[in-house]
This record gives structure tokens, sequence and C-alpha cells, in this order.
């Protein structure tokens, strides 16, 4: 993975030192709030409902076994013993204490780690693929490419106050894992004709109050250009993005009301000036950036280690957690391992310090010491031979980690809710919980096979419940916690934003309203049909009358 | 007098910046000697007179267009882009397109909403002048604020202060 050089590391140095002081001025009373606030928020600090929240950049996903040890001495030292994953791959403290931040930060630092545009009206952390390098669908590897333009977004001088939150993601394999269509601009590596790499560039797709699926803005900027095609887009988002109204803000508003044409226009006149200046990639770069993304010293293995087959034979729970939670390797006798952080005890993508020291050693004696973080909101261990799974599972299983859900209905994507965030309408942690708590059945879980529940506690959508096969969103309605449910939500290749099915629910009747659009699914599914393929064939109308039954179905389309 | 930072030195700056309420029009306009940015309205109605002063400097609003001053540049001395609020990020990108596209060699002064913490943006972008609101810091205050502009030593990517990006300028070992 990529390590510092002595400039990154004086970039992170030099940042901390400057937090130092920002935040002693803010203690001293020569900052005010206001002015305060967005300098804490590119440094990911939030001031939450009991504690400030601190969000670490994890870039691209990737983590070392060191930099997974650093969190969970800091989950330990300055939290309360455990660490949230979030749906953009980052790392996030909920109970810091704000003057001790900056320590904390300087303990990063250490690592190659930082918070820096973890939160701010800036180029967010880059999010990729969680099996980058050792997915066998990839085409090319997103890594260093994720590494190059998190170095060109660091403290970019000219869009650190852009008139929202902008975020970008790459994905580098044919199937889309990194969720590109919902991202201000999403990056998709390909090769022309004559091989030479290049980006396909999506731009104005989003979440939030208005979900957007990306617009294809170029069908191919050559590698060496692709900054200073970054840079264009985001020149004329910043002259031209609205900044009269918060929620219109995003450039994908901007992107809907001049249309792609118009927007591609004036991206591709301001472009004129940029391309081939300065900016423009060189190989050498790519080269140093690519050289740090090596192929480990993986040993020649058969396919299938006679071993992990005589295992899985011989226990059924160990079977089932490699059909769910261990997934294929592009190299022969290895495999990836999903480290489940979905156990029904603990808020989903929840880690205690145990846990966090656990999977490093883990790594370090597994995986060649590096994990991934995804935005699902589980753990990766890329590297393990199937011959260590047995061992692995045995360890992981102890430390409740190995719940054998990847991908089923309770392996949900939840954001924070309520219960922590200040932005929230409504909790979500208690309604994953009881989702979790109603179908702990196994063998029920697997007969309802691959399906995506997404939870989120407000508008901003942090839980992604927009590209939910099920989406459930928390509203307020007159200071009550209400939740509305839409199906039919998917990412990746087929990316859709699901459709709002009535009225919304009360908190305790949401595992009877799962249960009843499982009941629909289970009775109109054919032969070999996953959950949303079935809601796409049959749209809503059979779920509307399983959730709400037929009278009041006939009611709402009288009234309509 | 009041201070203003001036090539990263605390300065003694005497130039007004003038405001036009609602019920003045900038044809009718009589402007008083002594140094003084003027809004780019006033400029338009009188850049026959205006034009080659020295002591004056046009100042353009955040939603402002910069190209609107190109055919004009030769005959400015001096340019200030306002900050409305300090998180309007717009001055940012009109400076760099004033230095880089524009060729513009004047002073580019930063005025309105202007704080300590974005002194670094501010000069990576072209600014060379930078002019916190009255009474916004004490003198010391600012000479204390100087050490901001310093905050990074090695930025990475390139930009007006800084044109090749870290890439082009050291040999960074692989």
């Amino acid at each position: 993975m990529y390590r510092y050089d002595p400039y990154d590391q004086k970039i992170v140095n030099e940042r901390v030192a400057q937090f130092r002081d920002q935040t002693r001025r803010y203690l001293a009373g020569e900052l005010t709030d206001e002015e305060f606030r967005p300098l804490r928020l590119q440094n990911g600090l939030y001031i939450q409902r009991h504690a400030p929240m601190l969000r670490v950049a994890v870039p691209y996903g990737l983590l070392s076994s060191t930099q997974v040890r650093k969190m969970a001495h800091i989950a330990r030292t300055y939290d309360k013993g455990y660490a949230h994953i979030t749906t953009r791959q980052n790392v996030q403290f909920n109970w810091p204490e704000l003057k001790l931040v900056p320590e904390i930060l300087a303990e990063l630092a250490t690592v190659e780690m930082h918070a820096i545009q973890t939160s701010g009206a800036c180029i967010r952390n880059i999010t990729s693929d969680p099996f980058a390098g050792v997915a066998g669908d990839e085409l090319i590897d997103p890594r260093p490419w994720g590494e190059i333009l998190r170095q060109w977004s660091t403290f970019h001088p000219e869009f650190a106050f852009l008139p929202r939150k902008f975020k970008i993601a790459i994905n580098g394999a044919r199937e889309d894992r990194a969720v590109i269509q919902c991202h201000d601009i999403g990056l998709e590596l390909k090769r022309d004709a004559a091989g030479e790499i290049g980006f396909r560039v999506l731009v104005g797709g989003g979440m939030g109050r208005t979900p957007v699926i990306g617009a294809e803005i170029s069908a191919f900027v050559p590698w060496q250009h692709i900054i200073t095609y970054c840079e264009a887009i985001l020149r004329v988002y910043n002259r031209y993005g609205r900044r009269d109204n918060l929620y219109k803000a995003r450039i994908k508003i901007l992107v809907k009301a001049l249309g792609i044409d118009e927007f591609r226009r004036q991206v591709e006149e301001e472009w004129v000036f940029g391309k081939n200046g300065p900016n423009t990639l060189t190989e050498a770069e790519v080269a140093r950036v690519a050289g740090h993304f090596t192929t480990p010293a993986y040993e020649s293995l058969p396919a299938d280690d006679a071993g992990y087959v005589s295992q899985r034979a011989a226990n059924p729970a160990f079977a089932a957690w490699t059909r769910r939670n261990v997934l294929a390797h592009k190299v022969p006798g290895y495999a990836v391992v999903v480290v489940s952080l979905k156990d029904p005890s603990r808020a989903p993508g929840d880690v205690t310090d145990v846990q966090l020291d656990l999977v490093a050693d883990w790594a370090d004696t597994y995986s060649f010491g590096e994990i991934r973080a995804t935005h699902e909101q589980n753990l990766v261990l890329a590297d393990v031979k199937q011959s260590e799974l047995f061992a692995l599972w045995e360890k992981a299983r102890a430390a409740n980690l190995a719940t054998p859900t990847f991908g089923l209905l309770t392996d949900i994507i939840c954001c924070p809710g309520g219960d922590f965030c200040s932005l929230a309408n409504a909790k979500s942690i208690p309604i994953a919980n009881a989702i979790q708590a109603r179908f702990d059945d196994l063998d029920y879980l697997y007969d309802i096979g691959d399906i995506e529940l997404n939870i989120s506690g407000c508008m901003n959508s942090c839980g992604h419940h927009h590209v939910g096969h099920i989406g459930v969103l928390g509203v307020d309605k007159n200071g009550e916690e209400w939740y509305q449910v839409s199906l039919g939500g998917s990412q990746g290749n087929h990316t859709s934003i699901g459709k709002v099915i009535g009225r919304s629910f009360a908190a305790a009747e949401m595992p009877d309203v799962v249960s009843k659009i499982i009941n629909v699914y289970l009775a109109q599914r054919q032969d070999g049909e996953r959950f949303i393929e079935t809601v796409r064939r049959t749209g809503l109308d059979p779920f509307k009358l399983g959730v709400y039954g037929e009278a009041a179905v006939k009611e709402r389309k009288q009234n309509a | 007098m009041p201070k203003i930072i001036k090539n990263g030195q605390l300065i003694d700056d005497e130039a007004r910046i003038l405001i036009l309420d609602e019920s003045q029009a900038p044809e009718e306009l009589t402007l008083a000697a002594g140094p003084v940015f003027v809004p780019f309205a006033v400029w338009q109605a009188h850049s026959g007179q205006l034009s080659g002063r020295a002591d004056l400097g046009v100042w353009l609003d955040s939603h402002e267009d910069v190209a609107e001053l190109v055919p004009d540049l030769g005959s400015i001395a001096a340019i200030a882009i306002n900050f409305p609020k300090f998180t309007d990020g717009r001055a940012y990108s009109a400076a760099a397109l004033l230095r880089t596209r524009y060729g513009f060699k004047g002073e580019i002064r930063a005025i309105g909403d202007v704080l300590r913490d974005q002194f670094f943006f501010m000069q990576r972008c072209g600014f060379d002048a930078i002019q916190p609101k009255v009474g916004k810091y004490s003198d010391a205050q600012l000479e204390e604020a100087l050490a901001s502009l310093k905050d990074f030593s090695a930025p990475y990517q390139a930009a007006v202060d800084q044109p090749e990006p870290l890439f082009r300028r050291a040999q960074r070992a692989a």
C-alpha cells in the first residue's frame, strides 16, 4: 500500500500543528463558533449530540495493521472503546474531547493517517472498490489513481470553500463496487481501443435530498489529463454552483439546471486552458505511486485446497460462513474474507478496540498486514490462503466477527442516526437491530438470499437508503420519529433510486413491515430470482398490497 | 493607519473601499481624492477619467465575472475581490483566473470577510494583498497571523504561487 515519503509526512505534520493552533484560538475565544466550524469540519470534527465526533480518513478504504492498531488505541484512550466504519469507508470516533483532538491527530500522523477533508464543503476523502487488486473482474487497479487524486485534492487552495461537499469515487472492475453513479464525480477506469488507460467520467450523481444518477460527461479522458479535467469540472462548479440555498448547492443541481450538454460545453471550454498544463500527469509520477501497490508474495497453490474442501464438508457452520463471507480471489488458493461488523448485538459498522487489535493480528498472520474498510460497513482481509480460512474463522467467531450474513437481509447499511448525529430526524440503529432480531434464522436468511437493506436517519442519506433494495428513511412528523420505506433501489452497474411505497411507519412497526415485504417476495419470486429482480419485474403494487392491505391501497388510489 | 498584508509583510495602507448605497447612481458619483477601490459599476461609468490612476483600484463582488474587466486590465493598478462571507469560495477562482488566464500583474487584494485561517489559500490563488475588515484584528493579531501564510511548506498541487505540482518540482523516492 502507499507509504508516506517525507513530503507526505510533512504535510500531515503541518496540518496537526495548524489545527492545534486553531483549536487553541477557538478555546481562547479568538475564533467564533462560526469561524471555527469549517476549520473543524475540514478536519472531520463534528459537534454531536453528546460529544464531538471525529471522522478519520481511510483513503480508498485501505488500512495497514499498524493503522488499525492505532485505531484501537485511540478508541481505548480517547473514546469509549469502540469505533465506527462509515459508508464512505472512513472511521468515526463518537466520544473524543474537543481539546484532545489535536493529540489524536498527532497520534494518527505517526501512522500516516489524518482527518483531512472528511467533512466540509470541499473535496472529500476518495472512495473505491474494497476488493481492488484481488477481484477477478478487475480491469485496472483503482488504488494508485485514488492516491494520486488524494494528493491533488489535499488542501487544494481553489476548492476549499465550494458551494457544498464534493465526493469522488473510482472503480476499476467490470462490476461497480464504489457506487460511482451516485457521486459528484464518478470515475470508471477503462482502456481505449489502443489499450491506453483512461476514465469514463460521470458527474452530478448523488443521494441526499435529491437523489440523482450521475450523467456521463466524458466517455474517455486519457489518464494524463484526469487532474486537469477534474479541475475544470470543479472550477465551473465553484464559480456557478448555487450558494443561496444549501439544499440546491450540490453539483447535481447545477448539472440539472444547465443540462449535461451545456455543462459539458462549459467544462470543455474551461479545460482548454488547463489541459496539457503543469498538472498533466507524468508517467514517472504514476509509476512512482503505482509502485506502492505491489502484488504481495503469493505462493503457488492449488485452486482448491484439499483441507479446506474437507473442513467445509465436515462443519456446516464453517461452510455457511464460507458461502457468504468468503469470496473468490484472482489468485488460485487464496480467498477474500469479509470480516462482518453486523453482529446483531452491536450497531452496524461498530467495532471495539479489542476487535480492532485482533483484526490487525489476523491481517499480519493471514493477509500481508492489510485491511480494507467497505462502504457496506464491514472489514475485509483480502489475501487469505484457503488452507488458513478455518483457523481464521474460529478466531473470528470467538470474537463475534464471523456473522455469516454478508450480502443478506441483516447485513444492513446504517448511519449512526439519532442516537449520535445531530442532523438526524430519527434513530436508525434500533431499527437495524430490531430487523436483525426478527430475522435471526440463518436458513431463512439464506432462503431469502441476496438483498440489501439500507437505513438513513435523515435526508442526508449517509445510510444510502436511496440505493437499498429496501430503503428506510427516518422522517420527523410533528416531533415524532417515523420511517418511510422505499423499494427497488440498487447500487452497482444497474444503479437505481428506490421508490417510496406509501405512508410511513412507527419504529415498532418496522420489523413487521419488512416481514410483509419479504413474504410478498417469497410468494412472487420465480426460479432463482433475487429480491431486486422480483421488484423490477412486478413493480411495487404487490408489495403495497402486502404491506398496507387491499382496503388501504384502494382508498389511496381513489384519493389520488 | 490601517494595516494590511502585502507580499507577506504588514504595511500601512489607507485605501478606502468605496461602497455605494442603493440611492447612489454610479454615473453621478464624484470621487474624492486619495487612494480608493471603487465598485465595478463606478469603474464602468467613469473609466475614461479613472483609467490609469495609480491610487485607484476596482473591486468586484464574488458574483461578478472577472472576464468583464479583461479589456481594461492594462489601465487598472489594483483589483480587489470581495468575500461577502469567508465561506464564499468564488473569489479563489476569480483571483486564479486573473493571474493565470488573463495575466494580470497588478495587486489582487482580498477584502470583506477575510480571516487568517484562509490566508494560505488566498496567497496560493494569487492574492498578494489581504485586507481584513477594520477592527477584525489588532495590529498584534495581524502580525501573529502572518504565520498562517506559511502553514504548509510544500503543497501537492500546482497553483498561482507554485505553478508546478509537487510531482514536477521534487524528486520523490519510489
